[in-house]
């Protein structure tokens, strides 16, 4: 294998550390500490892990509605995370937000979008920014998005545009079968969405997206065309979430038992684990020690979550816009 | 030039400033190239903007010079890397230009027809105006838009529409509406220059009107309105062409013996509440002049503002002139019936000063 020991070690951190997230964030959503409505993304750490791995805080990212796995795979601060969805000042944005809208300029990551799609043509755009620049070789773009959203007409818009003016983009399809209870075998009129690419002069690769190294290698490729300025690439990443679309929906009634059992015996971390001491890359002794320092950090999200104060109630009004001159507040 | 001049009582035109008589049309272009000159970073996007490419050399033709000429001679001067042609698509490189705001640039697009900005709503709602907010004021998002707006010159239903409301009832999006060649300058260089997302609507029937403009570079202050006319009788509020009929207006009404007062807004969102205020507490009557449909309008909202602020000034009834609540017909009789015309205002004005 050809992945340095420090990179595996990012990996299995970085798919531990989203699956821990979205159990804790989950345990604490149901506990009454979380403000709002979440879309935890556990099953599907593979993707965002196999793909953040080849990319730096000069690339840039769009997210979705089930974007902490993006973020935390950007390198987001999991308490900042955390502290947002609990509804904190100290929040990743401010307690504005909320899980459905964490974003860090500084990393990379333009933000976690909760219309379905319409991160899309901003990966794009970044894109343009790098290709505008001459800075291709070290800024891409990778829009992550999921099969619900490949219905959209903003996706083939964006295809059509990157691929014309030639930017370099990944769309990154995480195909995890269902958009909220409704199936891709019904809404998705391709079998493999990524076949759809070809129709917009660009690659489609079909990806196991439960399998980190297969995701690693694939959007490699992807990234290396992409800075080579040899223009976009579309992954279609089939994987599985766990849970179901927000905390409080129960999947089963709506997928059977027997292929939740699939996907859970081809758990992405689980792969991970028997493949790296497998081969003698890591050992069981080092990957407890990654598992427990994740989750530390977890109790320490919680705690420092927990331990913030809330927006002050001037906040309402800040951030806007830059300058106004009207009044921002409501007339009482 | 200051702020302070732009709202002279004289208006555009005042004496001792070098200027010239220009084509707005004309103003729209220099100004575009003005501000690409000024900043690297600034640069255009809209379907057809550099006219078609050879089939053989990929060099831009420059058929039509864009949409209405806007951006005719600018791609041979600054290429089509920065005048980028985009496909039919408004949603996909709308949200691109956001995108690229995000992450530094200064996009302005043309989006050619105003009607077509529905097209692209949920990018210029979800992504433009929210970015900000949403992400707890991380970030900002220099992006200017423009598009025409109006009836008048046979678009019909679909190429026709004026509904400024629609954008300035979004919080994080600006709206302004240039009415002559002086406004477009200082309102457009102000836009590209703006780090909140400005949206600029321009009536076709303005594109071929020629105005004086000063020759040194200017802002106008976004959010302030202008008087055109100073008058005692009756303040008409006008935006966008209807400031063009309010001056009409108000010259038929001084052949009668009625003294109005012109208020050009310029600015949609923000808006100039002071202006409205300091008329009507002079002239006790006002009529508001828009070509929008009625219902939810811009001229409802400064309707609003003057009962809420202004009541105890007021003589009369806050008078509106506007669209019928209808799309816009196509034949031109009745498109003609379809927008206010400067005879609506001046028998609203009598009627209101029961002038009849």
């Amino acid at each position: 294998m050809d992945i340095s020991k420090e990179k595996l070690e990012w990996m299995y951190t970085t798919m531990y550390r989203i699956r821990r997230f979205e159990e804790t964030m989950l345990e604490q959503t149901f506990k009454g500490n979380s403000m709002g409505v979440t879309h935890p993304s556990d099953g599907q750490e593979a993707p965002p892990t196999g793909i953040c791995a080849h990319l730096t805080e000069k690339d840039w990212i769009g997210s979705t509605h089930r974007g902490h796995g993006h973020c935390i795979a950007k390198g987001l601060d999991t308490s900042a995370m955390m502290a947002e969805i609990m509804g904190k000042a100290t929040g990743q944005c401010g307690g504005k937000g909320g899980s459905m809208h964490i974003a860090d300029f500084s990393k990379g990551m333009l933000g976690a979008n909760a219309i379905v799609g319409a991160s899309i043509p901003l990966a794009v755009g970044a894109a343009l920014t790098a290709k505008y620049k001459g800075i291709e070789n070290e800024s891409v773009g990778v829009s992550f998005f999921g099969d619900g959203a490949s219905s959209q007409g903003v996706l083939h818009e964006s295809m059509n545009l990157a691929s014309v003016w030639k930017l370099p983009v990944i769309f990154a399809c995480e195909n995890n079968g269902y958009a909220e209870a409704t199936p891709a075998w019904y809404a998705v009129s391709a079998s493999d969405i990524a076949s759809r690419a070809e129709g917009y002069g660009m690659p489609g690769v079909v990806v196991d997206g439960m399998d980190v190294f297969a995701v690693y290698d694939a959007a490699g490729e992807a990234i290396a065309r992409a800075r080579a300025g040899e223009g976009p690439t579309f992954l279609e990443l089939k994987t599985y979430r766990y849970h179901g679309h927000f905390h409080a929906d129960d999947p089963k009634k709506y997928r059977k038992p027997e292929e939740e059992q699939f996907y859970l015996d081809k758990d992405p971390i689980k792969h991970f684990e028997a493949t790296v001491t497998k081969q003698k890359l890591m050992s069981a002794k080092q990957l407890k020690a990654i598992r427990d320092a994740v989750e530390q950090e977890m109790l320490d999200a919680v705690e420092f979550g927990m331990n913030s104060p809330m927006p002050d109630a001037s906040a309402l009004y800040d951030d806007v816009y830059i300058n106004y001159s009207n009044p921002i507040q409501g007339l009482r | 030039m200051t702020t302070s001049q732009a709202n002279n009582p004289l208006g555009p035109g005042y004496d001792g400033v070098p200027g010239k008589e220009l084509r707005f049309r004309d103003v729209f272009r220099d100004t575009l190239r003005a501000e690409m000159i000024r900043d690297e970073d600034v640069f255009l996007m809209g379907e057809d903007i550099s006219g078609g490419f050879d089939k053989d050399t990929k060099e831009p033709l420059d058929a039509w010079g864009g949409p209405f000429a806007a951006t005719k001679g600018l791609v041979q001067e600054f290429g089509p890397e920065r005048i980028r042609d985009a496909p039919i698509s408004e949603a996909g490189f709308v949200g691109a230009a956001i995108g690229s705001a995000l992450t530094g640039l200064r996009p302005v697009v043309d989006l050619m027809y105003f009607d077509f900005v529905t097209v692209a709503f949920d990018q210029l709602l979800s992504n433009a105006a929210k970015s900000r907010y949403m992400f707890g004021g991380q970030t900002r998002v220099p992006l200017t838009l423009f598009a025409r707006s109006g009836a008048g010159t046979g678009h019909a239903a679909q190429h026709s529409e004026s509904f400024y409301s629609m954008l300035a009832h979004i919080p994080g999006l600006k709206v302004v509406v240039p009415s002559d060649p002086y406004s477009v300058k200082g309102l457009l260089a102000a836009a590209i220059r703006d780090d909140d997302p400005v949206f600029l609507v321009n009536d076709k029937k303005l594109i071929n009107l020629t105005g004086f403009v000063p020759d040194e570079d200017y802002v106008i202050e976004l959010g302030k309105g202008r008087y055109l006319r100073r008058g005692t009788d009756v303040t008409l509020v006008g935006m966008s062409y209807t400031s063009i009929a309010c001056q009409k207006a108000a010259d038929q009404l001084a052949e009668i013996g009625i003294d109005a007062e012109v208020i050009d807004m310029m600015s949609l969102s923000p808006f100039d509440e002071d202006i409205l205020i300091e008329s009507v507490a002079k002239t006790h009557n006002v009529v508001i002049v828009d070509e929008d449909t009625p219902r939810a309008s811009m001229a409802s909202e400064f309707a609003a503002v003057i009962a809420d602020k202004a009541f105890d000034h007021l003589d009369a009834p806050v008078k509106r002139v506007t669209a019928p609540h209808s799309p816009v017909p196509y034949n031109r009789d009745l498109e003609i019936a379809y927008m206010p015309q400067p005879e609506d205002v001046v028998r609203t004005v009598r009627k209101l000063l029961g002038h009849e």
